[in-house]
């Protein structure tokens, strides 16, 4: 394998690890008003993420910037490509990010309600936008780019909905079942219409057969996985669930990236977008020594807080 | 008007924000950590160190509320080379993108991970694990500083690369990493934030003095201002002293920046410093930039002349008011507030308070370093116009050529407006906390068994 392909196969990693982290942040986010009847509700259904949320973010983070190091050019055509709905991406983050930072230090209704409205715009704006970036990547046409950002919010609520329902007890935890089940429903077939154009095609809802039997290996992988979490939410297997969902979302991102190789954008080869061997040395010897680092610790993060988390009214 | 000028007033108005809070983060999170670790220490020894606990807390809020935004604020930094400056990102990459990546993998994970941690932690984790977990937090904001700078300096002053097919290609990381322009800055810049760090603290204990007409319970007031002004004094000899080190530096590796900062129009030997035009002292500039009063100090229409012969016609010449008067707000608001912490260290050295005068023009503390950090940052960005990369690459070749001004403008527009709002939110919770003052600590038995719904500090 050259460095090249290992470069991409780190940044396809990145992606992952922050669809899959911060893909319930932003279901959590969005669904935080649904699952919620009082104020104590509220903070019950955001405390499952307060800790950990910063953390998924760097994923981002840490993806754009190892986009940068090892495929400028990619970096480049994209960020200035996708102006617009980057944007909108970052002022999503922003008002979600002081949103849920500052919540605990307001105190009239107003100003909580501020906060609460910058969550949920700030978890549903960006959920929607990342799909449709790639969406528009892939195929370069509307309705792919409504699809995909369709898709990418839906699976986000799942997870995000299974998520509180293994973290929490009590009536929070109840709705969120109901809300994971309601949410499958979209969920479930905008997958199985976008998921089997992943793997090759030129336009949506137009299987190509002849594609990798790799790519078709993982888009079915993914769609069986996105099934049997709504079947384990079912059966109140919690953990399994969320577990299923997880895994979804990862298959669905290594089609994508599969897709995506070697050509990610018109006129931007892989080879031709990458930087110098010296530079991806370098960074290969820095992923090496430092992510078992960050996901040791950041595993360590999520057994810490591993505890549900109770609606006690103080 | 075109895209080019809008996007670097972009990048100026959302660099200088997210730098408005930077400095808070890097140096208020090592007091924060230094008082907790001072309350572990004696409790420890089975003292009493109730406030030093509650100062721990009340800071500790102080830094959250303005943590929220550097973050927010930074993620901004790292989408805008590539959208408003692609053909900066493309020649650069190769070079800038490493300590970039860096920085999210050594830097920023630890201290989003840990800071998490610690916000969440304080019934959940062992007490010096606790403590670690914001140690951890505020070594990844300082180890920031340094990749992101390091990213920096190499703009001033290219190393370890070669240029290959318009592109420069990195073959010396070591030699990116310890630039001689990095060295000088990195503690620079981390010692201006401690002096805008501390300039806050000494700021806020002073208000508290002022409000509550004393030390305050357990003289807790004076802890903290003490603390804050060793913190300010120290940083302050580091800042004076790196300083002088980066004009030297200046004088071989951005001359016209130094002559803009002087308004030196042509080469002179034995230069003299202009304190404001028309008044100068003799030497003193040769003095200041080479350690030799009678050393030549090139003159902006000299430089002008030479690098036209060396890069063809062009303006070379920056926007000289800006960069001569950014100079002197830089020293003279910084080493005020510098000076400031001398003389509280003498007027607080008894128990009794401090005299209510002093107490008043500690609130200056606040704004004074804060305009010194900033204006120092115009030295140096608007110093190096019209490079993006010194003699490599213009501003001009920099920017997105795909991106319309309508772009750039609803852009600029959405982000001044954002920041504008947030800024006033901001201001208004840190009044708020800063009048409320620091809550006492509850007595109420640990829970155990399920979470506890609340965190001391957030929600
Ligand atoms: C509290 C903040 C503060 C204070 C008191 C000072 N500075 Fe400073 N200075 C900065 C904060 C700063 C800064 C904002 O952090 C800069 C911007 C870029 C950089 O490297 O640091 C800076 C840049 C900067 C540069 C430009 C470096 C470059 O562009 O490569 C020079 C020559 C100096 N400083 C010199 C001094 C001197 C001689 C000082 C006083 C004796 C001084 N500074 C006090
Ligand atoms: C955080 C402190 C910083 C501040 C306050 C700051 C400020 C500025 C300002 C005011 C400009 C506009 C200058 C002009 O064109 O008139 C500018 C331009 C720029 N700065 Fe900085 N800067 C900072 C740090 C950095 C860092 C760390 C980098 C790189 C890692 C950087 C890279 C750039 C680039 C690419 C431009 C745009 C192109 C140009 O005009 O040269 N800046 N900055
Ligand atoms: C213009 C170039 C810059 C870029 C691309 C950049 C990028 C970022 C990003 C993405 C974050 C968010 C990290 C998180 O979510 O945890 C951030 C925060 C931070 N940045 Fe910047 N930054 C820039 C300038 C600077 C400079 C010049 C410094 C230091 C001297 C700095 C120091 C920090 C620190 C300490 C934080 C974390 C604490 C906080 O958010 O307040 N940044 N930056």
């Amino acid at each position: 394998m050259t460095l090249t392909t290992f470069w991409f196969i780190m940044i396809a990693f990145l992606w992952t690890g922050y669809f899959v982290l911060e893909g319930f942040d932003f279901g959590v986010g969005a669904l935080m008003p649904l699952l919620s009847r009082s104020d104590a509700d509220r903070r019950q259904v955001l405390t499952t993420i307060g800790p950990v949320w910063d953390g998924n973010e760097v994923w981002l983070i840490t993806a754009v910037g190892a986009m940068f190091a090892a495929f400028p050019v990619w970096y480049a055509h994209m960020l200035s490509g996708f102006y617009l709905p980057l944007f909108l991406v970052i002022v999503g983050l922003i008002v979600r990010g002081v949103g849920l930072e500052w919540r605990g230090k307001v105190t009239s209704r107003r100003e909580l309600a501020l906060c609460d409205a910058g969550i949920v715009a700030g978890s549903v704006l960006p959920a929607f936008l990342w799909g449709a970036v790639f969406g528009h990547m892939v195929y370069g046409t509307a309705l792919a780019t409504a699809a995909g950002g369709a898709l990418s919010l839906t699976m986000a609520m799942l997870h995000g909905a299974v998520f509180v329902a293994l973290r929490t007890t009590g009536p929070v935890r109840a709705r969120a079942r109901r809300a994971a089940l309601f949410v499958s429903a979209a969920a479930v077939p905008l997958a199985a219409v976008a998921l089997p154009s992943l793997p090759g095609s030129s336009a949506l809802t137009v299987p190509d057969w002849s594609a990798s039997p790799f790519l078709w290996a993982s888009a079915l992988a993914a769609m069986a996985a996105l099934a049997s979490g709504v079947a384990l939410v079912w059966r109140r297997r919690e953990g399994w669930a969320f577990t299923a969902t997880a895994a979804a979302i990862v298959l669905t991102t290594a089609t994508l990236f599969g897709r995506l190789w070697p050509a990610p954008m018109p006129g931007v080869t892989v080879t031709a977008a990458a930087s110098a061997p010296y530079t991806l040395t370098v960074l290969t010897w820095l992923g090496v020594l430092a992510l078992p680092g960050v996901i040791a610790y950041q595993a360590w993060t999520y057994w810490v807080f591993r505890r549900r988390v109770s609606a006690r009214s103080e | 008007m075109d895209a080019l000028d809008l996007a670097r007033w972009q990048f100026g108005v959302t660099t200088v924000y997210h730098f408005l809070f930077v400095p808070l983060t890097i140096g208020l999170g090592v007091f924060v950590a230094g008082l907790q670790t001072a309350w572990l220490r004696r409790t420890r020894r089975g003292e009493d160190g109730e406030h030093l606990l509650r100062l721990t807390k009340f800071f500790g809020k102080l830094f959250l509320i303005n943590f929220a935004m550097g973050v927010v604020t930074g993620i901004v930094q790292e989408f805008q080379f590539g959208m408003n400056w692609s053909q900066y990102s493309i020649f650069v990459g190769d070079v800038f993108g490493a300590p970039l990546a860096m920085e999210a993998l050594l830097a920023f994970f630890l201290e989003s991970t840990f800071l998490g941690l610690w916000i969440f932690g304080w019934e959940r984790l062992p007490r010096a694990v606790h403590l670690a977990c914001l140690w951890a937090a505020v070594i990844g904001s300082n180890l920031s500083a340094y990749f992101i700078l390091a990213a920096n300096a190499w703009m001033k002053h290219p190393v370890g690369y070669e240029v290959v097919g318009g592109r420069a290609r990195m073959t010396d990381l070591w030699a990116v990493l310890t630039n001689s322009t990095a060295l000088a800055q990195v503690p620079h810049v981390v010692a201006g934030a401690f002096v805008v760090a501390g300039g806050f603290v000494i700021a806020v204990s002073g208000y508290r003095i002022l409000r509550e007409g004393s030390y305050g319970e357990a003289g807790m007031w004076r802890t903290s201002l003490r603390g804050a002004l060793v913190m300010t004094a120290i940083a302050g000899i580091v800042v004076a002293g790196t300083g002088d080190q980066s004009a030297r530096l200046l004088r071989e590796q951005q001359p016209m920046k130094l002559a803009a900062a002087e308004g030196l129009r042509h080469d002179t030997a034995g230069a003299s410093f202009s304190i404001v035009p028309g008044v100068e002292v003799p030497s003193l500039l040769s003095l200041l930039a080479a350690h030799d009063p009678q050393a030549v100090v090139q003159g902006t229409d000299d430089i002008e002349r030479r690098y036209t012969a060396a890069f063809g016609p062009a303006d070379y010449t920056p926007n000289l008011p800006v960069v001569f008067w950014s100079f002197r707000v830089m020293i003279v608001f910084g080493m005020a507030t510098v000076g400031l912490s001398f003389l509280g260290l003498w007027l607080t050295r008894r128990r009794a308070g401090p005299p209510r005068w002093f107490s008043r023009l500690c609130v200056l503390a606040l704004p004074l370093p804060s305009a010194a950090i900033v204006a120092g940052w115009l030295l140096s960005e608007i110093g190096r116009q019209p490079w993006t990369v010194q003699g490599e690459l213009m501003t001009a070749a920099s920017v997105s050529p795909g991106v319309s001004l309508t772009e750039v403008a609803a852009t600029l527009a959405g982000f001044t407006l954002l920041y504008g709002v947030l800024a006033l939110a901001e201001g208004v919770l840190l009044v708020r906390h800063i009048k409320a003052g620091p809550e006492p600590v509850p007595v109420e038995p640990v829970p155990s068994g399920e979470a506890r719904l609340t965190p001391t500090l957030m929600y």
